[in-house]
């Protein structure tokens, strides 16, 4: 810990609101390698609130890369430089002294710009209204074990809940898709026994709301599993495509 | 006591909670429909109450002021969630949890809301499972739990270091489902910024739009407050950037009492600040102490590296003062030991810092058996901070994690304000004056599951259907009140930041109302933030507008409330002349350094009436223990 500090030219993305044109603006900071990403903005912040000028909106809230509210397009890269962390998650010591940083929000047209680097992701939890649920009521359901689970079966739903809902998928696609994000959630119910009964009905919903807000299609380049800090596996969308297909096929009451 | 009634039913402790849902009043399912209810918060207590107040058929409004639901911080919590199941068949119980929970809470809690705590904590796992939370599963498919927390029986379940995570988003799932059907309305990135209180009772809040600015209305029959806990007055905690009190404050400001703001938890295991810039602490899991070492060298400010400090200069100081318990000493003994090695000058290179080594464990295991167990947390590590802890010792701290106080509920959940109800972290009920661990997130879904289903509608069976409309005149005052603090903030125009001024204030509480505190430092603590509260207007400097994204007017309020929970902390903190769990006064304590308590005289709840800035009215709730008899706890 506590290295000399480090000079960094910032290039980052300024724009004050929905409907304007942004731009890029350059900032001078010196920073420790210790510091996070996001508290070199806090320090960037705290020094242009000081000299009466508007800081730079961007969001956070854990810190500790669980909660998915940061995100951020750094040198052209969803969450940055480093494989398999949020943004909150990074630390200047991947950075070198002299280095010039491009800081860009997540762009798709499903999630419009609100200010510099924050966007409007409702569109997610719009498909997850559709049906990112097991329909049970509070109550009067049956006793935790009375269902057994297969060890593998329970982590690899696991591994598919683990989603943060950052967005980061659909910021690294091309054609902005959200398959990742939709298909992590479809594939927790249908790997579990609790998700079964409206395996099919959930998948043709989600899908449907997706599609609806403007999220593009899945042209298969495996952009959103190389930039998901939580590693989801595009092995999901596969499971999805099967699933939709099945769903289509089967009518709802068979 | 006149002022406050808890009505805690009659009855045996196992017969109570039985007793009163079918003595409470009971709205018919086809009127559910005529009341409009406010959920303001979706952490773990909040979703679960909207969903559940909304799949009975009441009309949900839910507030949060994250841009999505699954976001609340109750999704950071890692170790796991209790349950009296007794599925490892090692005589756990309900009965024993709640003995435990009211141990564990140094004999500062409400008996009957314990054990109705421990009744349904059953309940939440099968509810939970029901929704499809991947919890832990042992090979032959079934529930692994795991102990916690210096707990006897292995009564956690888990799902890896995500539990926050998974049960968060099984109740977000649940929520998601009725927002489908139109039975939740959801309200995201609206900050609610005022109570409404018309003829003594709660029936609306004002909100604040993040991403526009606007101030809106909002009117209902009961308003809950499901808003988290105020760990964030210290600046530097473990919770999440955007906790804050301001919710609970200004509720506290229209009349509901605040209850024991002194009791804050400090977590022993955390990563020590690495300078100025530091905006939060990350907390490492406990379950490290199983196999970690806590060390200090025995000389003062010691600038060899840990490698060079020759075994006989170490001071291994936990496993020095308990024998027994060592490493694993509970949280608040932990934490105050660090601190004490710290004070005297041992801390890491002299620092605010003590080793966590595990090197005589890797020695013992092999590093595969370490890496099996704490392989994530110890890359967790590594990302942060840049050192390797199979080498290198980690350093860690301990932080301000969870705070035990808030509003004063009754065994309903209601404030003393009619209408206003209040769950999970920001109600100060089932934990005492120290929470276990694993046992928040247990308390935020019994109370939005499983209780406050009920005991609203106790209260609602009485209310008119009528709506107070958001044009009388109480709603119209509140409104502007709250235009007049937004234009009041954006005409300062000081030297200092809003973030200068919040850490100013955290560094006071952190010194004086933090781990140890004494009645000389809470005096002074009160008269500095007294006059940090009078120069803020004039030295603070909040930029930007009141229209579209203002984060640092967002701050600005926050910190306003802060400085006047913060007297409050140090006013309560003085006025409890013992200790007690989270609450340390260094005059109350044994020969030994623990913890003295005074059960004759403050075997009570506090409840802090607002009269005025700076000026309250004490009131008491009176404890009393009919079924775990009041002992000392003993950790040697
Ligand atoms: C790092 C960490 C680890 C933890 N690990 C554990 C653990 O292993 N086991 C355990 O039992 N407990 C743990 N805890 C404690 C536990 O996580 C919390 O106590 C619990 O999650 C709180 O839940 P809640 O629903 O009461 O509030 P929160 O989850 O804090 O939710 C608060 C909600 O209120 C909203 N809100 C607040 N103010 C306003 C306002 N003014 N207007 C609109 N909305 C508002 C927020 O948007 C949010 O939705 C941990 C805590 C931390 C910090
Ligand atoms: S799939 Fe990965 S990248 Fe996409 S939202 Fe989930 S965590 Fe983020
Ligand atoms: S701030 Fe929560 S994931 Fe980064």
């Amino acid at each position: 810990m506590s290295a000399a500090n480090i000079n960094l030219k910032l290039k980052i993305w300024r724009q004050e609101g929905p409907n304007v044109v942004g731009n890029f603006t350059d900032y001078d900071v010196e920073v420790s390698p210790d510091s996070s990403f996001l508290e070199m903005l806090d320090e960037l912040n705290n020094s242009l609130e000081k000299e009466g000028k508007d800081p730079v909106a961007f969001e956070s809230d854990c810190r500790e890369g669980i909660c998915g509210t940061c995100g951020l397009v750094i040198n052209g890269q969803p969450h940055g430089p480093v494989p398999k962390i949020a943004t909150c998650q990074l630390h200047m010591r991947n950075f070198n002294n002299g280095d010039t940083i491009w800081i860009e929000p997540f762009r798709a047209k499903a999630f419009p710009i609100i200010k510099d680097l924050m966007v409007d992701r409702a569109a997610f939890d719009d498909v997850m209204y559709a049906g990112g649920f097991v329909s049970v009521n509070t109550g009067g359901v049956p006793d935790a074990n009375e269902i057994p689970i297969q060890k593998d079966v329970a982590a690899e739903a696991f591994d598919a809940a683990a989603c943060i809902g950052c967005g980061a998928c659909v910021a690294a696609c091309k054609n902005a898709s959200a398959m990742l994000f939709v298909s992590a959630k479809v594939s927790q119910f249908s790997l579990l026994p609790q998700g079964q009964p409206e395996k099919y009905e959930r998948v043709q919903q989600m899908v449907k709301v997706m599609d609806e807000k403007g999220f593009g299609s899945c042209t298969n380049t495996y952009a959103c599993e190389a930039e998901c800090p939580k590693g989801i596996s595009v092995k999901n969308i596969s499971r999805m495509n099967r699933d939709y297909l099945v769903s289509k096929a089967v009518s709802k009451t068979v | 006591m006149a002022v406050l009634n808890s009505k805690v039913p009659d009855g045996h402790i196992s017969e109570k909670w039985t007793n009163h849902k079918f003595s409470i009043k009971l709205i018919n399912p086809a009127n559910k429909r005529k009341y409009d209810i406010i959920v303001v918060g979706t952490g773990l207590a909040g979703s679960s109450a909207a969903a559940s107040l909304a799949e009975l058929g009441y009309n949900v409004k839910a507030f949060t002021f994250h841009d999505s639901a699954r976001r609340a911080h109750s999704i950071a919590a890692q170790g796991g969630i209790n349950a009296a199941k007794n599925y490892q068949n090692d005589g756990d119980s309900v009965y024993r949890l709640f003995y435990d929970t009211v141990k564990g809470g140094d004999f500062r809690s409400r008996e009957a809301n314990v054990h109705r705590l421990a009744e349904v904590s059953n309940n939440i796992i099968d509810q939970c499972v029901a929704q499809g939370v991947p919890f832990a599963r042992e090979y032959g498919g079934l529930l692994d739990n795991r102990s916690f927390g210096g707990a006897q029986v292995s009564r956690t379940f888990y799902a890896r270091g995500q539990t926050g995570q998974q049960l968060l988003l099984g109740a977000y799932s649940a929520l998601n489902r009725q927002v489908g059907k139109g039975k939740v309305k959801m309200y995201t990135r609206k900050e609610m910024v005022e109570l409404v209180v018309v003829n003594g009772k709660a029936c609306g809040i004002i909100t604040r739009d993040l991403a526009t600015g606007e101030v809106e209305k909002h009117s209902a029959h009961a308003v809950i407050l499901a808003t988290g806990g105020y760990g964030n007055v210290y600046f530097l905690s473990t919770n999440a950037m955007n906790c804050n009190v301001t919710a609970a404050w200004r509720a506290h400001r229209k009349g509901a009492f605040f209850s024991n703001p002194c009791y804050t938890q400090i977590h022993p295991t955390c990563l020590p600040v690495h300078g100025e810039g530091q905006s939060k602490l990350t907390l490492m899991s406990e379950s490290l102490r199983n196999d970690g070492r806590v060390w200090v060298s025995k000389k003062k400010a010691d600038m060899r590296a840990p490698g060079d400090i020759p075994e006989d200069e170490r001071d291994y100081y936990l496993e020095r003062k308990y024998p027994s318990f060592g490493n694993l000493s509970p949280r608040d003994i932990s934490s105050r030991s660090a601190k004490e090695a710290v004070d005297d000058g041992r801390g890491v290179k002299g620092g605010e810092a003590v080793y966590l080594d595990f090197r005589d464990a890797i020695n013992r295991l092999g590093q595969p058996a370490i890496e099996e167990k704490y392989g994530n947390l110890f890359e967790m590590y590594e990302t942060i901070t840049g050192e390797n802890p199979y080498k290198v010792p980690m350093m860690i701290y301990p932080a301000p994690h969870y705070t035990m106080g808030g509003l004063w509920v009754d065994y309903n959940l209601m404030s003393n304000l009619p209408g206003l109800f209040v769950l999970g972290e920001a109600n100060f009920s089932d934990h005492g004056a120290n929470r276990l661990g694993a046992s928040a997130l247990m308390q935020g879904l019994a109370d939005g599951y499983f209780v406050i289903p009920y005991t609203i509608g106790d209260y609602l069976a009485s209310e008119k259907p009528e709506l107070i409309p958001t044009d009388h005149e109480q709603f119209v005052k509140e409104e502007s009140e709250i235009n007049d603090l937004v234009k009041r903030l954006l005409a300062t125009n000081g030297e200092h930041t809003v973030d200068e001024f919040h850490k100013k204030l955290g560094r006071i509480m952190w010194n004086k109302v933090g781990m140890a505190r004494n009645e000389a430092g809470l005096k002074e603590a009160i008269e500095e933030i007294k006059e940090m509260r009078d120069s803020f207007w004039d030295e603070v400097k909040v930029v930007g507008g009141a229209e579209g994204v203002n984060q640092t007017l967002e701050r600005a309020g926050r910190v306003v409330d802060y400085l006047e929970l913060g007297e409050l902390m140090a006013r309560d903190a003085l006025e409890r002349n013992e200790s007690c769990g989270g609450h340390f006064r260094e005059e109350y304590q044994t020969n030994e350094g623990e913890a003295l308590r005074d059960d004759q005289n403050y075997t009570h709840v506090s409840a802090w009436e607002f009269n005025d800035v700076g000026d309250w009215t004490h009131h008491k709730e009176d404890l009393n223990f009919e079924y775990v008899k009041l002992a000392t706890r003993s950790y040697k």
